[in-house]
């Protein structure tokens, strides 16, 4: 474990019953990244992120959160963390102001409650009862919450469920900026546009442990590199799925040029139609090998 | 302390950051992080205290059934039973309002204690709200004591209105000696909390924040209905007596009678005496059971949540 991990975990176990919803999994996250964990729902995310906030007790394995054993955590590794949970809609006749300047007193350098009202986009909303707040506005909020103790290390788990496009998008932002001063983000996410817009890292959690870990863009590995390329020939449809598309294209020039191919498409898969595959659930033929 | 390691690579994203910067301070902030003094533990309980008063005095439901009710209720009694100079107990008789007021008086410091956190906690448990503050530098001692602050606070406040209430709606006489308020005030500070940890203790009971108000009420109604609140309690039967003498209402119940009573009442007590020695007893053993379980039982998620 290297200086610069954040969080490091080796040989993850938690057993619910007979359900093994945390069973080998392994993940490092280095300091200053935003790193995005996703899975299906059941995969053992949730499970996994709540053994590192310190909620949950791992069965075996081996843990550590910014140095620290979070089993053994105390108030002054609690004041280096941010936690964002999934839902949660507590607190509700007190207002935007009133909470964020309350919570900031748990800390030993908090920020200052005004400015983080604005940065999280509530300034309009800074008065106002959580409970009359849109649930993209109480996201923002719990956000807020999370990062008002100036965290070096930000859990955020499904941050976005329920925004509209817009908010999504500056929620985003949001995110950039703390990374980009410097804090380390654990963010666990159903989206995957998410993942590909944000995370410097991703690993794909099936069955409680990590199937694929890469950046977004090299994530699935070869399946990645895999190009479907499509065309028209003696009036039918052809497709291949291919490594070097570039190859496969001259060579359709030469056989059916010059010109125009007809119905030429040169398609990468998505990173969805990777992580179908992973958490195997192949969506269409993308993936599947067809012979040329 | 370790240096920022650039990441892999960033994704290119929109790059308009109008509505989502965030200052950045000049020197490096991790280099500081982790050095900072933690907060006291007196500095965050007051401002739960604080935090908590503001919640309950905006909880419409909170301020009638808890806040409101013993002085709704003091106000209904006094006017139709203590019509045309009706009068409880042997002659001359106590007049049915000043009869009243004691049992109000316990009944307010058990809902501002034991209802109001048996049902808060529930509902904090149930919306996450615990868990939230779990997750947080938040001292777990300073919760409790935010709470216990609030809860001695509105029902201090409680106390003065229903008193004063009684005075000056209804004539009742106020003791005008010291070691009456003596009595008046150990017998709130034990009521209240032996009340306090025992709602804390019983807010894990409830399966739900939505079935809280519905397992917590009917308790805290038969209570008052068996304990001497809403009828003489000479009146009882000796059984439901017997009953109700292993729940510290009546015994709160008859502390109060014993500060705002004339001093001829203490024969009309079943008992004959005021047994404030009993009071004492009970309301301690009730403040250690509480404790305990409250400490051994209390938990900061759902129960179907870890």
């Amino acid at each position: 474990m290297s200086p610069t991990t954040a969080v490091h975990v080796r040989d993850l176990h938690k057993r619910y019953g007979p359900k093994r919803a945390v069973d080998g999994l392994e993940l490092s996250v280095e300091h200053g990244e935003i790193f995005s964990v996703l899975g299906p729902n059941g995969a053992g995310k949730t499970t996994t992120v709540e053994i590192l906030e310190g909620y949950r007790h791992r069965d075996r394995g081996e843990v550590s959160v910014l140095g620290t054993d979070p089993q053994r955590g105390d108030r002054r590794w609690r004041s280096r963390l941010g936690i964002v949970l999934q839902s949660a809609d507590d607190q509700a006749e007190l207002t935007v102001a009133e909470l964020v300047r309350h919570f900031a007193t748990f800390y030993p350098e908090p920020r200052d409650p005004e400015e983080l009202v604005a940065a999280v986009g509530l300034t309009e909303k800074a008065g106002t009862r959580v409970r009359q707040l849109s649930g993209g506005q109480r996201r923002r909020l719990d956000v807020a919450l999370g990062i008002v103790g100036r965290p070096e290390l930000l859990f955020l788990d499904e941050p976005t469920t329920g925004f509209d496009p817009e908010a999504r998008r500056s929620f985003w932002d949001l995110l950039r900026s703390l990374r980009d001063e410097g804090t380390t983000i654990l963010l666990t996410t159903h989206y995957l546009d998410e993942a590909e817009q944000l995370a410097d890292r991703c690993a794909v959690v099936r069955d409680g442990r990590v199937v694929a870990l890469d950046t977004p863009a090299a994530l699935g590995g070869r399946a990645a590199r895999q190009v479907m390329v499509r065309w028209v020939e003696d009036g039918a449809a052809r497709s291949t799925t291919t490594a070097e598309p570039t190859a496969l294209v001259t060579a359709l020039t030469a056989r059916l040029g010059p010109g125009e191919i007809p119905g030429l498409e040169v398609l990468r898969p998505t990173l969805e139609d990777v992580y179908l595959s992973l958490i195997g659930k192949a969506s269409d033929h993308h993936l599947e090998e067809v012979p040329a | 302390m370790s240096t920022t390691t650039p990441p892999p690579e960033h994704t290119a994203g929109p790059t308009d950051r109008s509505t989502a910067e965030l200052t950045t301070r000049p020197t490096d902030r991790r280099a500081s992080a982790g050095t900072g003094a933690l907060p006291s533990l007196a500095r965050v309980s007051w401002a739960r205290t604080v935090l908590e008063l503001r919640q309950f005095f905006r909880e419409r439901d909170a301020v009638v059934f808890i806040f409101a009710y013993p002085l709704i209720m003091l106000a209904i009694f006094a006017t139709v039973f203590g019509q045309g100079g009706a009068t409880v107990g042997p002659e001359p008789g106590i007049p049915f309002a000043q009869y009243f007021l004691p049992g109000m008086v316990a009944t307010g410091v058990m809902l501002s204690s034991f209802q109001n956190l048996a049902l808060s906690i529930a509902v904090e448990r149930d919306e996450g709200g615990l868990k939230r503050l779990r997750g947080t530098p938040m001292p777990p001692a300073a919760y409790f004591l935010g709470k216990m602050g609030s809860v001695l606070l509105t029902s201090a406040i409680q106390m003065v209105l229903l008193i004063g209430l009684g005075s000056l709606a209804f004539g009742i006489d106020l003791p005008s000696t010291a070691d009456r308020w003596l009595t008046f005030a150990w017998v709130f500070v034990l009521g209240t909390a032996a009340g306090a940890v025992c709602g804390v203790a019983f807010s894990s009971v409830p399966r739900s924040g939505r079935s809280a108000s519905a397992v917590v009420t009917p308790i805290v109604l038969v209570l008052q209905f068996i304990s001497g609140v809403f009828f003489v309690f000479n009146d009882l039967p000796t059984w439901m007596q017997r009953v109700a003498e292993v729940f510290p209402l009546k015994w709160l119940a008859q502390g109060m009678r014993s500060v705002f009573l004339p001093e001829e009442a203490e024969a009309f007590e079943v008992s004959g005496s005021w047994q404030h020695e009993a009071t004492a007893a009970v309301l301690v053993a009730y403040l250690v059971v509480g404790l305990v379980l409250g400490v051994r039982t209390f938990r900061w998620q759902r129960r179907d949540d870890g």
